[in-house]
């Protein structure tokens, strides 16, 4: 495992965002975690980075042997885009305007390992290459406005990929892009963990992207833990009824179901005024009175549940 | 059979309260918005019941007292920082005896409505010929934007003095609010063209893909609301600036003609004498900056309350 | 490229000549005699016609006009014996001299003034701008806040005559400002522009405070910061390389705006501080209706912003990778 968290808790003041939330991931494999907006599916993994800047972080994160909650600011910077790195949703507001693409790639691999301006020019345009931009020694010379959408992710990728991290995390990176960027997108990152072993943490609302590429799934609702399984097992044998609403209201989904899709009613809850006991209770078409009062723990070894239906249905 | 727990912790449901409200509630809650209303508040009631003012003072500014100078050492004011006691309840003007009290509330009359009556005037210029820029596009665009940024690469400073200093003997007072209120409206007009601008072309592609055709009314109903707060801060905030204008026109001496009184004069005057009687400099130069320190934090309260999200606490 | 410069080079010249006839309107064709008013109030008769037919005032006004832009670029005769060359812009008959030579005269001391005033208002507002946004919310940035707000709302002369009674009146740390040549003696020229240097600063400054302190919030609250954090960056680089990078941008034309605005003369703090700038020949011209003079310097103010609002443009094409290609 090149990443273990233990009961990861996010708080802003006196804002629960997340709560005591468990996952890990070894290299060469994906973890997706999927929720809604609001679930805590980004603080958790901008929590891992040490990318918060006025949160308590309680919990355990621990990174290829080293516990990264309360560790000094200069070894997080450290390990950020060297070991482990992250891309983000919008390349184009993630990229900076002003300097050329080239010169962000080689930014950090210089400062990271120390080299000089022409080697990391060096790499940048490996780097691109790698990713698949035609042409790379010419494009590492332009801005970020003259790329595409799906040209622009693959410059993050680079970016991110340059100092090769043992850890990607990737927070929706294909939600800005059409459909066919979309897998191209998918099958790069794919390719790229192949080739190098890297562990990838897949954030995402989307179940297709998931069902695509996760060896693992966490699913998140309300800050917490709702599910969490092999990728097969969340698909094949849906035991949360939030899993379960998620599924049903997919595109895909009606051709299963045979009928219309169903949205999940209501909304998701506010992390400002969290509903009691079982966060779920409120929207859940089985909630009984239990849900309201007590919160559900998490139970099972290789598929874990957070649900009172689990100790119920047998 | 479950039974379907009630929705006890849906998500509050935005009362709906108009925009008017929001804002309201927001400058409420803003200290130095609060600070600056009362100021302004202050200084209005004070410009409005001048006259009243000056009846209990027992002094009108006009009024000559030759008894609270000091003759022998050139026209001094008698007695401590610049004469102030229970006759001249903030000192008199040093050779005149004109007493201060009477001649700032005036003052203030004539800053306040200069300034608010300049601001009308841009408001109605910039509000009037945006729209017409903004909805009619091609050459009466073209037309008026270039007018637009003449006027703003003109050196105002030395055209309005120049101006008025041509310009015979009439009202200075009109004069003054037309030359300031005919050189701000640019800023407002390109603010209000750019929403009207906009709109249009919201309604074109909206009109195109419905097939129908454009109305002139449904326009400006569109364009209003959009422009109403941008005018409403940008007024707020252009107030201090004219009273400032009016302010530095007086002091260069092309302001309103003595004997009437203006701070930006005060000052000017005061610049002889600002070694023995500094409070002659003071008074006026500390009410001109409360007034446009006040203004600036009302505009500046107006502007985030009816903006949040702009980055400016 | 060439074709856009020619434009703008059009455009600079257009606003001028519209500006000149404007002012020549208001100066040479409002006032009832303005060979009376350009020779001043000392003239005999005799004087005054003698100027009125220099002046070329029996003509119609368009050939006055016409005169006067031709005889910009091309020289005019004015009295005998005074040739004017380019750039002729009349002659000041109060001051017994060609408008274009008090200008030259006057420039040295007021670009002196706009120079020094805008570099230690820079320097000051931004950084007190920058600092304001880390520290958003503490009470050093409370506090600066409430000193911009207050210094930006001091008119100038007062800030100007506080500055003289407490610097020169009451402490005598600083002489009173009497203009030295920089050339003649750079300690004495610096020791005397502090006092009006500081005065403008202070007003600039604080809206440069503001004005960056808004921006640099914005900025450091873009996603592409973040990904600088994401990277390893050090704080100060994210801070400086890319926050300052892109706050402070767009900040270049308003001070290449301020700046021009300037160099044509600080009107009111030259009175002040009795400094012979530009901007207090202006003055002295309107108040003595001086027209030639008048109608020179307007043309010098006119020009100096008009050439920085293109310089403005030119480099912010330069710095602004994002309006090159638009």
């Amino acid at each position: 495992m090149i990443l273990q968290v233990q009961d990861l808790s996010v708080s802003f003041g006196d804002i629960q965002v997340v709560d005591g939330v468990s996952f890990g991931v070894q290299r060469g494999r994906t973890l997706g975690i999927v929720g809604e907006s609001g679930s805590g599916k980004s603080v958790s993994s901008l929590a891992v980075l040490g990318l918060h800047r006025d949160a308590a972080v309680t919990g355990s994160i621990v990174f290829d042997g080293e516990e990264l909650v309360g560790a000094p600011a200069e070894q997080l910077r450290r390990l950020r885009g060297s070991r482990m790195a992250m891309i983000f949703q919008d390349p184009l507001s993630s990229l900076h305007p002003f300097y050329t693409v080239g010169e962000q790639i080689a930014e950090a691999y210089r400062l990271h390992r120390r080299t000089s301006r022409k080697v990391a020019r060096e790499r940048a345009v490996e780097m691109l290459a790698e990713v698949g931009i035609p042409e790379p020694r010419r494009r590492a010379g332009e801005h970020q406005h003259r790329f595409s959408g799906g040209m622009r992710q693959r410059v993050m990728i680079a970016m991110a990929l340059a100092c090769e991290p043992d850890l990607l995390i990737a927070d929706e990176p294909t939600t800005a892009l059409d459909v066919t960027v979309q897998a191209q997108i998918l099958e790069l990152i794919a390719r790229i963990q192949a080739e190098r072993g890297l562990a990838v943490i897949m954030i995402t609302h989307d179940l297709g992207v998931v069902a695509r590429i996760a060896d693992e799934v966490l699913v998140m609702y309300g800050g917490r833990t709702a599910e969490h399984a092999r990728s097969r097992a969340v698909f094949k044998d849906t035991r949360h009824p939030y899993t379960r609403g998620l599924l049903d209201s997919a595109p895909g989904a009606v051709q299963e179901t045979g009928g219309r899709l169903r949205a999940i009613p209501g909304s998701p809850p506010s992390p400002l005024e969290p509903p009691s006991g079982c966060r779920f209770h409120p929207r859940c078409p089985s909630a009984m009175e239990v849900c309201a009062a007590e919160r559900p723990a998490l139970l099972g070894a290789d598929h874990k549940v957070a649900c009172h239906l689990e100790g119920v249905t047998l | 059979m479950t039974a379907l727990a009630p929705p006890a912790a849906a998500p509050v449901a935005a009362a709906g309260r108009s925009p008017s409200r929001l804002v309201w509630e927001r400058l409420r809650r803003d200290r130095a918005a609060r600070f600056g209303l009362i100021v302004v508040a202050l200084f209005v009631l004070i410009a409005l019941s001048a006259p009243l003012l000056t009846k209990l003072n027992g002094w009108s500014p006009y009024d000559f007292d030759p008894t609270a100078i000091d003759k022998e050492l050139a026209g001094v004011p008698k007695g401590a920082l610049g004469g102030i006691s229970a006759e001249h309840w903030l000192g008199v003007e040093p050779v005149s005896g004109r007493d201060i009290f009477s001649r700032i509330v005036y003052g203030a009359r004539i800053s306040l409505l200069i300034s608010a009556l300049a601001t009308v005037v841009s408001v109605l210029l910039g509000t009037t010929f945006g729209l017409l820029a903004g909805y009619f596009g091609g050459w009466v665009d073209a037309a008026i934007s270039r007018v637009m940024d003449l006027l703003m690469s003109f050196p105002s400073l030395i055209f309005m003095i120049a101006l008025i200093s041509v310009i015979p003997d009439g009202d200075r007072v009109t004069l003054l609010v037309c030359i300031m209120g005919g050189f701000g409206w640019p800023y407002i007009g390109r603010i209000v063209r750019g929403q009207a601008i906009t709109v249009k072309h919201r309604e074109y592609v909206e009109a195109a893909r419905v097939g129908g055709a454009m109305g002139g009314g449904l326009l400006f109903r569109e364009i209003l609301p959009n422009i109403t707060a941008p005018i409403l801060v940008y007024a707020t905030l252009s107030i201090p600036a004219n009273i400032g204008t009016e302010a530095a026109l007086s002091f260069l001496g092309v302001g309103v003609r003595p004997p009437t009184a203006s701070w930006g004069q005060m000052i000017q005057e005061s610049m002889l004498w600002y070694e023995v009687d500094p409070m002659y400099f003071i008074v006026p130069g500390l009410c001109l900056f409360l007034t446009v320190l006040a203004f600036t934090l009302l505009g500046d309260a107006l502007r985030d309350a009816i903006d949040p999200k702009g980055a400016r606490r | 490229m060439t074709l856009y410069l020619l434009r703008r080079l059009g455009a600079v010249a257009a606003i001028l000549l519209v500006i000149c006839a404007v002012t020549f309107v208001i100066f040479y064709v409002v006032p009832s005699d303005p060979a009376v008013q350009a020779c001043g109030k000392t003239c005999t008769p005799e004087r005054v016609a003698e100027v009125r037919a220099q002046m070329g005032l029996d003509r119609p006004v368009w050939e006055q006009f016409g005169a006067y832009v031709v005889g910009i670029f091309a020289g005019r005769t004015l009295a005998a014996g005074v040739e004017c060359g380019f750039p002729c812009l009349g002659f000041s008959y109060q001051n017994s001299l060609p408008v274009w030579d008090l200008l030259i005269d006057r420039l040295g001391t007021s670009v002196s003034l706009a120079i020094g005033a805008a570099a230690l208002w820079l320097v000051i507002g931004l950084s007190v701008g920058v600092i304001s946004a880390l520290r958003r919310g503490s009470a050093l940035d409370r506090t600066l806040m409430v000193t911009t707000l207050t210094s930006a709302s001091l008119p100038v002369y007062f800030v100007a005559m506080l500055l003289l009674l407490f610097a020169v009146r009451v402490t005598g740390l600083l002489p009173y400002p009497a203009y030295v040549e920089l050339t003649e003696d750079p300690v004495a020229w610096a020791s005397n522009l502090i006092l009006p240097w500081v005065t403008l600063a202070a007003l600039y400054a604080a809206m440069y405070a503001r004005l960056s302190r808004a921006q640099m919030i914005e900025t450091m609250a873009e996603p592409y910061i973040r990904t600088a954090r994401a990277k390893g960056l050090h704080e100060r680089t994210v801070v400086t390389k890319h926050g300052m990078r892109a706050a402070v941008t767009p900040i270049v034309t308003i001070f290449g705006m301020d700046l021009g605005g300037l160099l044509a003369g600080a009107m009111i703090t030259e009175t002040v501080f009795g400094l012979p700038g530009i901007g207090r020949l202006a003055y002295d011209g309107i108040v003595k209706a001086d027209q030639p003079v008048i109608l020179g310097t307007t043309l010098l103010a006119a020009f100096f912003i008009v050439l920085a609002n293109l310089l403005v443009d030119l480099v912010y094409a330069v710095i602004d990778p994002r309006v090159r290609y638009s």
